[in-house]
């Protein structure tokens, strides 16, 4: 690594010669102010508040966009770089409504934080609001355009990272929105619900689709019994609500929290992640030794990731397993096992999820397999953001919460099922249990090692007893194109397939970094919570799917065996090529 | 290698013209021209078909057709009232030329009356600014124009 000298306000540095002025800043403690600025996304160098000094010349430039030099020497804050950046603004204020109490931002929203650094007390510009109408065609996200100030996050991470292309600037200069191609409502565009422009969104333009009203009068009704499932990512992020580290595992107050907000039963999404490894398991091992379907076999836990295979992909159907993601197999067994062993009518349960997720909220209702029980088998999604929101407002002292347990008889979970939050999770878990139904034993060493770590495209292989199977991970949406090139150009060539199972996550890092998680996730805090998820594989006595004896009385008692009639009807779903744009 | 909306079928020509641009940078604006040459402005189903033929995404295709003025998303009424708003006959009033416009006609400008007859373009200076106003329809040019001159003008342009 090549290294230049600098001065930072007159300090001598040494730093990497691939930073920026940015980043050797925080190298001596020196923050530079940003807005338009993500640390995920290459630098846009839209909004001027990061504007630095270079001395001995009479140039600023952009701190966010500006590579480190040899002998450089800069000045980051004085009293005219501050009025500059006060400047800079109160000319975004006087385009930005002052709606600030009421909005879904108030509180996280990184113009109201410089506003208040900065002591913004007036608009001295003239106020030109834009008036648009608000996109509310999703089920997952709201799109208010009077809101937006132009960063351009949200469409850099729509195509480059997630590489859908949803969302495009139109116009221009002051007419400039983000907005679909051709007039269109997000609904009808390519999107794929993954919010991941909700999550990095730095003002309330995109947001989450707000439902918590929806949960309270469910609690509220005498006649529902509201059974409430958590994923797994959940439990590492929701602590940073109430001032934990991002990592921290708080399984146990989440469930406190639900049965003070007034949930009849808690189950966790974990459980049905270890059923999931049972059945995709058995599915990847049917294709293996039978010939059952092509592979390789592809995950098809993510909404947001089928959404866009449906779209961009559907030569790949046949490459899916038909497993559905374990928060539809947890909500249609609340509905079947749960309701029949505890004598409550399905009618009366209200079957609600805590996910990470914006796309779950879609695919609650994608079609008509997602009614398995007979009514719609999860009623209502909330994300990890609208949970914290609702502990708030409840007035429950999260942190100091005791831990409690989830209910039976479908709340268990092993280490492997916590795993399925993050990238490579998933693919971990259904090797420890396709090893076992392969050879008969258990693996020595459960660590799956080579399909860990944020790398965008993972490869690996798995000895299994002589049989060498080959696996891919990829996440981040855009990322996966590389390994339906490659399945692609194998089938077409009549080579060897390159892989017989790709697991793929819509968002960066896994569902840990989901489109509902607390804001302000860099890869850092990636990193956080997903060490967090390995402790919780790790402390568990049982870490093996098949293992998890609630799974075991499931099939004892209900399903019979993995792949089963009943399996299939409850736990299985279909895919269907649809329209890039409906419109 | 998705489902497809309607589609339209570009003349062997505009094909070839593609196939030329297809690999060269900058291709997208050079394609986006001719096909305005061809359709007067630029159809949503011929905004798919380059999508396709370019392997662009439609979203960046709107991002190019709505920042540059030059392309039209709307087809032009039979006679496209294009006012001035170049310097010399913004001065002399050519905004107050444009609203009147829009009242008359009941359209905002760039929109189309629902008969298709006329629409409303606003225009960068077309060089007759002795003329300032100036109103220019088909090849017609209309110079120092008042708002009470305009029915007259609209009354000539009716079939
Ligand atoms: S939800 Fe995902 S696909 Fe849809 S606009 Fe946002 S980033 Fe793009
Ligand atoms: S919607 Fe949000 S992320 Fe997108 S450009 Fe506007 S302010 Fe930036
Ligand atoms: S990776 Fe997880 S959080 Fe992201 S869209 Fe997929 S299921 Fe949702
Ligand atoms: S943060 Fe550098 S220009 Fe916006």
């Amino acid at each position: 690594m090549s290294t230049v000298h600098m001065k930072i306000n007159g300090t001598p540095v040494e730093v990497s010669s691939e930073m920026t002025l940015l980043q050797a800043a925080k190298t001596v403690n020196v923050n530079i102010p940003t807005l338009c600025y993500h640390p995920d996304l290459p630098a846009w160098a839209a909004c001027g508040i990061c504007v630095v000094k270079l001395e001995n010349s009479p140039k600023m430039v952009r701190a966010c966009a500006t590579p480190v030099a040899e002998g450089m020497s800069i000045i980051t804050h004085d009293p005219e770089l501050h009025q500059i950046r006060k400047t800079v603004l109160e000319l975004i204020l006087s385009t930005h409504p002052n709606s600030c109490l009421t909005c879904g931002r108030n509180g996280s929203c990184e113009l109201q934080r410089l506003a208040g650094e900065f002591g913004i007390r007036e608009q001295p510009y003239e106020i030109r609001l834009k008036d648009l109408p608000k996109d509310e065609s999703t089920p997952s996200i709201v799109l208010n355009p009077e809101k937006c100030i132009n960063c351009g996050r949200c469409a850099q991470v729509c195509q480059e990272v997630q590489g859908v292309w949803a969302l495009e600037f139109v116009g221009r200069g002051e007419h400039t929105i983000i907005a679909p191609a051709a007039n269109l409502l997000l609904d009808d565009s390519p999107c794929i619900k993954c919010g991941q422009c909700s999550a990095h969104c730095p003002v309330g333009a995109i947001f989450e689709k707000d439902q918590t009203r929806n949960f309270l009068n469910a609690v509220n009704d005498t006649t529902k019994k509201v059974i409430v499932q958590i994923a797994p990512a959940v439990r590492v992020a929701i602590g940073e609500g109430f001032d934990a580290d991002p990592g921290c595992v708080c399984t146990g107050k989440t469930y406190a929290a639900l049965r003070r907000l007034g949930a009849d039963v808690v189950f966790d999404t974990n459980f049905a992640a270890d059923l999931t490894i049972m059945e995709e398991g058995s599915e990847l091992v049917q294709r293996l030794t039978q010939g059952s379907g092509p592979l390789p076999q592809i995950t098809s836990c993510c909404p947001a990731w089928t959404d866009y295979m449906e779209k961009y992909a559907p030569d790949m159907i046949p490459h899916f397993s038909t497993a559905k993601s374990p928060m539809m197999m947890q909500g249609a067994l609340t509905k079947t096992y749960y309701a029949e062993k505890a004598k409550i009518d399905p009618k009366d349960i209200f079957s609600v999820a805590i996910m990470p997720c914006t796309a779950k909220k879609y695919e609650i209702t994608r079609d008509d397999n997602m009614f398995a029980s007979g009514q719609q088998d999860v009623d209502l999604v909330l994300t990890t953001r609208e949970l914290i929101r609702l502990i708030k407002a409840s007035g429950i002292d999260f942190v100091n919460l005791p831990d409690e347990k989830a209910d039976s008889p479908i709340g268990m979970y092993a280490g492997a099922g916590t795993l399925f939050g993050n990238t490579g999770g998933v693919m971990e878990a259904a090797i420890r249990t396709a090893y076992t139904l392969v050879t008969g034993e258990n693996m020595k060493d459960v660590n799956v090692t080579a399909v860990r770590g944020m790398e965008g495209v993972k490869r690996g292989s798995v000895d299994f007893n002589g049989t060498e199977v080959k696996v891919a991970v990829a996440h981040g949406m855009g990322n996966v194109t590389e390994l339906i090139e490659e399945v692609r150009q194998a089938r077409e060539q009549n080579l060897p397939i390159p892989y017989h199972f790709i697991e793929v996550m819509a968002c960066r890092g896994g569902c840990i970094a989901g489109g509902g998680q607390p804001y302000a996730t860099t890869d850092e805090v990636r990193l956080q919570r997903i060490s967090g998820l390995y402790a919780d594989d790790e402390r568990s006595t049982i870490r093996c799917s098949h293992e998890n004896p609630e799974i075991q009385t499931l099939y004892k008692d209900y399903l019979g065996a993995p792949l089963s009639e009943k399996s299939h009807h409850l736990l299985h779903t279909t895919y269907q090529e649809r329209k890039l744009y409906k419109k | 290698m998705s489902v497809k909306n309607d589609t339209i079928e570009f003349p062997d020509e505009l094909l070839a013209f593609i196939r030329v641009w297809k690999e060269k940078p900058g291709n997208l604006i050079m394609v986006l021209h001719k096909v305005q040459e061809e359709y007067g402005y630029i159809p949503r189903e011929a905004a798919d078909r380059v999508s396709e033929l370019l392997e662009v995404p439609l979203a960046k295709i709107y991002g190019v057709i709505t920042f540059y003025h030059f392309f039209k998303l709307t087809k032009p009424g039979k006679y496209n009232m294009q006012v001035c708003l170049g310097t010399a006959c913004y001065l002399k009033g050519g905004d107050t030329l444009l609203e009147e416009l829009e009242n008359l006609l009941g359209i905002k400008t760039n929109e189309v009356t629902d008969d298709g007859l006329y629409s409303i373009e606003a225009v960068r200076c077309v060089g007759c600014c002795g003329l300032a106003p100036v109103l220019v329809v088909g090849e017609e040019v209309f110079g120092k124009v008042t708002k009470d001159q305009l029915p007259g003008i609209i009354s000539k342009f009716k079939k």
